[in-house]
């Protein structure tokens, strides 16, 4: 690997990466797990002036949940992390769903949940999951900090909202209204592909009643999609066979994929269709099973 | 006392690969391992367009970076005469482009620099102003009315076909067909793929001013073709070049051409008077080196109701991309294509072929074959399904009926070539035992009642390895035999070397294991040397399943040979004469009473220290080994899948494998092979395909879009075995590791459209892709061609 010439620095408090990053205008990225960003130096398509490595950070590889149910990831929490955390299945269905999904064992070790929602790849995992979830991003400037709704985060492919200045140090999902259940659905053609179609979905229920509910799509925009209106038409009901369709129908709807070598717009939106009816039919067998 | 042969590591023995306690423990030597003093890196800047003419290329600023030692350019090598060079099809190809770019990736400058980073920043310093052209990426582009002509560098170029060139009989079939109940069609195509070794290509050239004598480290399947080649292009003396194929990660064909890099670093040494070494990045492998496949097949079948094939027409449009540079045997222009069908009893055939030129990556090299066997055995098998179907005839039984049978041998095929040996009913027999053939049809019919799709694919056939006789097959000129030189130590160790060249095949296990057969001296007793020009004898190299079919039968000869003079050396120091003894493995014993004898290492310290008068001392010899014709092993692959009907992905739920290779010198490197070759058979017929957008931009230049299966999706495979042995080979071998992925992907691809089967769909092309086999599915229509690419990536 011979990527362009960088400096690099190591900074051992988040104050001190903020910053690093200050200093160098926007000439920086920040090195977390490096699975995406590693790459792309080698490539040379990215060739930043310095490479700020947050791995001398302590206490930022949390994830869990608040006495609250507030659920929370720090910046250098692994996908492995979550991979092999026994609880997370009934905490975080959706994240439990997605977490053996993220590309393969080799990445997963070293990439980090924060840094893949940064690097904002349409075709990134978690991006939808955690719209799907309602979550946030905190980032850190020098003014201190915000949470920004992964909603906004993203502005664009491989764009997010952060200033130069700010460093991304925790995702959280708010707790749940009611019991939290969900699936993710990954149409790849090898394990490591990027997603064709990505699904993430999560409903909260009181009893068999959807309290709230979400649906991120990944591979099939400009960016990750929430969609959150096909999601909104199951608040208040009973899952059934009807508004499981609209609600699948709505989603491919909101999809914009683009044929490419991958499949055609058409079935991908197929795809999106088949996968939220599959994760939403799976739910409602249980929570009727459960009532 | 007699030797157990499977104790001393001879034929047989499931021996552990000696040379896999130096890879897995990361002590492997490869061309990227080996460091000289004074050593330069060198590094090529490519073609961002595939077809351009270039108007200037400005390497000033590029020179201007400390530590950059040279900049050179297509100007600089045309003044030497080396800005093109010979192809192994008769064609030239650029070494640095001078006139146009014709591919995207295509060599265009190289710098040498003290380290490979500076290296890598001066190639982005360098300025090429290029015109874009219009690309042509496919035969019907490149054949069209008023394309552009890509090789206008050659003189009576005027048009972009490379040859056309037929072969069988032409009147005899017409007239089959003429008399035909039934004529069955079929058209299909053979992506493009990419052998994509893990090592990539690279070399190390050390020009010694001291001595003018040229020294190349290089990944190299076929180190003697080598030598002779750079001593033609380069006009170096043969005897002053030294080619060194250290170990290799991997070869499958890749590494059997010449490339560019390899031609620039030499010259760059030659200049320098240093070391300068070039690694290949994994992209400019990808998309600049020899490639397989990207081949169009359509044919017909003439056909008796009863389901007896009465002939056979066939037609290939091949992609060559900008250079002809296939590496086959000279009397061929689309390889072996014509040993198609070759193990069914078919009266007649005939075979046309149209080669063309396109703005893509050159190569057309045998990737785990045997020069285009895969692409036609791929189309043999899909053929015949393709008939079962329109007779309405089981795919088991159509093949059983047309089969050549165990006593008709030898046959020769429609095609010409000479079958010698198998039981190919034998083979299919046990396949369709082990898949639970029947029980499966079953179980198919109930699903579908239930809206569930499975589906069965057979693939069966024969194929050619092991090239090849001299009569009919050369490289260049150079007639395919090989050879081996064994030299027995007085201590009853020996030293083996080939003129083959290992890249993962074994030969390190294997040949001592030949030796130890014919010799009885263990096979940890033996070393074997292969890819040192300076040492080993000459040979051909390894690629088409040869090895074993020549090298291998090599060592086996020389082995006899030694083994004769042993009996000389035995006999005197039994003192009786030759004729009064016998040899059992490892020992010559006097007939008459056989507890009086001396083993082969005492004939071995013999030879040294007490040695009949007149006989020339010590213990070693070599053989070169012309083989009578191919070897011919049969395969018989079964997969049965499951077709998911709302989203297309499919499944393998069985596969069996029953190889046919001979007998078998280590099973378990056998079965390695089998395995191996099938994991690729998989990986073509399911993601593994190199395309083009219409500007002749490469997808597939790097793994996350050129899709190599891990061992995730990877299905298990059962292997079962027939042994019948080659009969011309001496120890009745025959070749293997190429079988799988030539037979294979047919299994696969049947299996699929098995479980699709309804009316319409005839044909999905690989990749089976799940949108590709959805679209089959929903449309009920053939889904046929490269997979579509969006030309604004």
């Amino acid at each position: 690997m011979y990527p362009a010439r960088f400096s690099y620095e190591a900074p051992e408090t988040i104050e001190a990466a903020v910053e690093l990053l200050g200093g160098a205008r926007g000439e920086a990225r920040v090195l977390a797990g490096g699975q995406s960003l590693v790459p792309m130096m080698k490539l040379r398509f990215a060739s930043p002036e310095t490479l700020i490595d947050i791995n001398n950070i302590p206490g930022l590889a949390y994830h869990g949940a608040d006495p609250d149910g507030t659920y929370r990831i720090g910046a250098l929490c692994r996908h492995v992390d979550l991979e092999k955390d026994g609880d997370l299945g009934t905490l975080q269905p959706t994240m439990a769903a997605a977490a053996p999904l993220i590309a393969d064992p080799i990445v997963r070790m070293r990439g980090t949940v924060v840094g893949s929602l940064c690097h904002a790849d349409p075709q990134g995992d978690w991006a939808s999951v955690m719209g799907a979830l309602g979550g946030s991003v905190v980032a850190q400037g020098p003014n201190g900090r915000r949470s920004i709704p992964c909603v906004d985060f993203v502005d664009g492919p491989f764009q997010n909202v952060l200033e130069p200045d700010e460093l991304a140090i925790e995702a959280f999902v708010p707790a749940p209204v009611g019991t939290r259940a969900g699936g993710y659905l990954k149409l790849e053609r090898r394990v490591g592909d990027f997603a064709t179609v990505g699904v993430a979905v999560s409903v909260e229920f009181s009893g068999t009643q959807v309290t709230r509910a979400g649906i991120g799509l990944t591979g099939v925009g400009a960016s990750t999609i929430c969609a959150g209106a096909a999601a909104e038409m199951l608040v208040g009901e009973e899952l059934n066979g009807d508004n499981i369709a609209r609600a699948a129908g709505h989603a491919a709807e909101m999809s914009q994929p683009r044929s490419d070598h991958r499949g055609s717009e058409a079935y991908k939106r197929h795809i999106v269709a088949t996968f939220v009816t599959r994760i939403l039919s799976s739910l409602q067998r249980t929570t009727q099973e459960v009532a | 006392m007699t030797v157990d042969e499977v104790k001393i590591g001879g034929l047989g023995a499931k021996r552990r690969r000696v040379e896999d306690s130096r890879f897995i423990r990361g002590m492997g030597n490869y061309v990227d391992d080996i460091t000289l003093p004074g050593m330069l890196h060198m590094e090529i800047l490519r073609s961002p367009l595939a077809h351009a003419r270039i108007k200037s290329v400005d390497a000033s600023a590029a020179l201007a970076i400390p530590g950059v030692q040279l900049v050179l350019t297509g100007e600089l090598l045309a003044s030497r005469n080396l800005a093109w060079m010979p192809t192994l099809s008769y064609d030239t190809q650029a070494v640095l482009a001078t006139d146009k770019v014709r591919f995207q990736g295509q060599e265009v400058a190289c710098v040498v620099a003290d380290d490979p980073y500076i290296a890598k920043d001066a190639c982005e310093a360098i300025v090429v102003d290029y015109e874009a052209l219009p690309v042509i990426v496919n035969p019907t582009q490149a054949t069209a009315n008023g394309a552009p002509v890509i090789r206008d560098d050659k003189e009576n170029q005027h048009d972009n076909v490379i040859f056309d060139w037929e072969v069988g009989d032409q009147d005899g079939t017409d007239r089959a067909f003429a008399a035909a109940d039934v004529v069955s069609e079929l058209e299909l195509h053979y992506p493009r793929s990419h052998p994509s070794p893990i090592e990539t290509c690279g070399s190390i050239a050390d020009f010694d001013r001291a001595t003018s004598k040229l020294t190349v480290y290089m990944t190299t399947q076929a180190p003697h073709i080598i030598r002779a080649a750079v001593s033609m292009v380069a006009e170096i003396p043969e005897h002053m070049i030294r080619i060194v194929s250290p170990d290799l990660g991997g070869g499958f064909g890749n590494k059997v051409p010449i490339y560019p890099g390899y031609v620039v670093s030499i010259l760059a040494s030659i200049l320098l008077e240093r070391p300068v070494k070039w690694i290949e990045d994994k992209t400019g492998n990808l998309i600049s080196t020899g490639f397989g496949r990207d081949i169009y097949l359509r044919g017909q079948m003439a056909l008796r109701n009863d389901g007896k094939i009465l002939g056979v027409r066939m037609h290939t449009d091949s992609d060559h991309g900008a250079f002809f540079s296939d590496a086959q045997p000279t009397k061929f222009k689309i390889g072996l294509m014509h040993a198609a069908f070759a193990c069914y009893d078919i009266p007649v055939a005939h075979l046309t072929a149209r080669g063309v030129y396109t703005n893509k990556a050159p190569g057309g090299v045998a990737y785990r074959c045997s020069f285009r066997i895969t692409e036609a055995m791929f189309f043999q098998e899909r053929m015949v399904q393709a008939a079962a179907d329109d007779l309405g005839l089981d795919q088991a039984e159509i093949r059983r009926l047309n089969f050549v049978k165990d006593d008709d041998f030898p046959h020769r095929t429609p095609f010409g070539f000479l079958t010698d040996s198998g039981q190919y009913g034998k083979c299919l027999d046990i396949g369709l035992e082990a898949i639970g053939y029947e029980d499966f049809l079953k179980q198919k019919e109930e699903a579908r009642k239930n809206g569930r799709l499975l589906g069965i694919g057979i693939s069966t056939m024969t194929e050619p390895l092991g090239a090849g006789n001299s009569r009919e097959y050369d490289i260049l000129g150079i007639k395919m035999f090989d050879s081996a030189e064994l030299r027995v130590h007085m201590t009853g160790k020996a030293l083996l070397r080939t003129g083959a060249k290992s890249q993962g095949q074994g030969h390190e296990t294997t040949w001592a294991q030949i030796v130890a057969h014919e010799l009885g001296i263990p096979a940890d007793d033996v070393v074997v040397e292969e890819g040192d020009t300076d040492t080993a004898p000459f040979g051909m190299g390894t690629y088409a399943s040869r090895s074993t079919p020549v090298a291998g039968a090599a060592v086996s000869m020389v082995s006899r040979k030694i083994r004769a003079k042993a009996r000389k050396i035995a006999a005197h120091l039994l003192e009786v004469s030759e004729e009064d003894i016998e040899w059992e493995l490892g020992r010559f014993y006097l007939r008459s009473s056989p507890d009086s004898g001396v083993t082969i290492q005492e004939c071995a310290m013999a030879a040294y220290s007490n040695l009949p008068d007149g006989m020339e001392p010590g213990l070693e010899n070599n053989a070169y080994y012309d083989p009578p014709n191919l070897t011919w092993p049969f395969g018989c692959y079964i997969a049965t899948v499951e077709v998911d009907p709302l989203t297309g992905v499919w499944d393998v739920l069985n596969f069996v494998a029953v190889d046919d290779c001979g007998v078998r010198i280590n099973p378990m490197i056998v079965e390695g092979q089998i395995m191996g070759g099938l994991a690729e058979a998989y990986a073509m017929a399911n993601m593994q395909f190199i395309t083009f957008d219409s500007e002749g931009n490469c997808v597939g230049s790097n793994y996350m879009d050129y899709l190599l299966p891990t061992s995730w999706e990877t299905p298990g495979f059962e292997l079962h075995e027939v042994v019948t042995p080659c009969p011309h080979h001496p120890i009745g071998a025959k070749g293997v590791g190429e079988c799988a992925t030539v037979g294979g992907p047919a299994a696969f691809v049947t299996a699929v459209r098995d479980a699709l089967k309804g009316p319409g769909v005839r044909n999905i092309d690989m990749p089976l892709l799940p949108d590709r086999v959805y679209e089959a599915l929903t449309e009920g229509h053939d889904v046929s061609g490269s997979p579509p690419v969006r030309t604004d990536l």
